[in-house]
């Protein structure tokens, strides 16, 4: 009876994090394939953990997983903002089909036109006054 | 079929499989993130594995493996993001 739990909990978990691969092959964007993976992988990979203390029925193991499971769903969606942000800003490119890109719009609003091109139309920034550099500096 | 044989013959291929193909975007990625994310997902699914293969052995030490694989991992896309940014703002 355990030992069901145990396997629909790994089946689940184990295609989440196939679905998570098919996902960042797929995908045909970076910030598509964040989105997937990120996702994806933490509950597939929570899902096998949690058969894993159903299984060993310990407390010391159950802790321990519950540490793990925590720390994995608290620090993969601040992972993937901040690679994903990097990522925009070194202007990776967009789908060529997307329709809204409200990060290059609001960092137009803050830095004004010129300072920022966000991906796709990336330029040269060759404003070298030193107010402009200071601006650029302090975003 | 036990719980030890339906992992090694099905649970376990299956990540395989998952690991194979994040590594293919890992080679094929045109740019660094997709390279970043990609090693994020092959560490997300190594801490699967073990998990999955502390219970077929019965051996629940290699959580703790798992445990620091998830600090790491963290760490090491932090470093990345820092590094992408460093290199935008200083081109």
């Amino acid at each position: 009876m355990l030992d069901t739990a145990v396997s629909i909990l790994l089946t689940t978990g184990a295609l989440f994090a196939a679905i998570a691969a098919i996902g960042i092959v797929r995908m045909p964007d970076f910030y598509m394939r964040i989105s997937a993976t990120t996702k994806a992988s933490t509950l597939g990979a929570s899902f096998i953990l949690g058969a894993t203390a159903l299984h060993f029925e310990d407390a010391a193991v159950s802790g321990k997983i519950i540490a793990i499971i925590a720390f994995i769903i608290l620090t993969t969606p601040v992972a993937a903002h901040m690679i994903g942000r990097a990522a925009h800003r070194s202007g990776v490119p967009l789908w060529k089909e997307s329709v809204q890109d409200d990060l290059t719009a609001s960092e137009k609003e803050v830095t004004g036109p010129s300072s920022h091109g966000g991906p796709g139309k990336r330029e040269s920034n060759s404003s070298k006054s030193p107010e402009a550099l200071l601006r650029r500096r302090m975003i | 079929m036990t719980l030890s044989v339906y992992i090694l013959q099905v649970i376990l291929p299956l990540l395989a499989c998952a690991m194979v193909t994040a590594f293919v975007r890992l080679v094929r990625g045109p740019t660094l993130p997709d390279r970043v994310v990609a090693l994020d997902l092959m560490a997300t699914l190594i801490i699967a594995i073990s998990a999955a293969y502390s219970v077929v052995t019965d051996q629940p030490a290699y959580l703790d493996a798992a445990i620091v694989l998830a600090l790491i991992t963290f760490l090491g896309t932090v470093a990345f993001a820092y590094y992408l940014n460093r290199s935008v703002k200083n081109a």
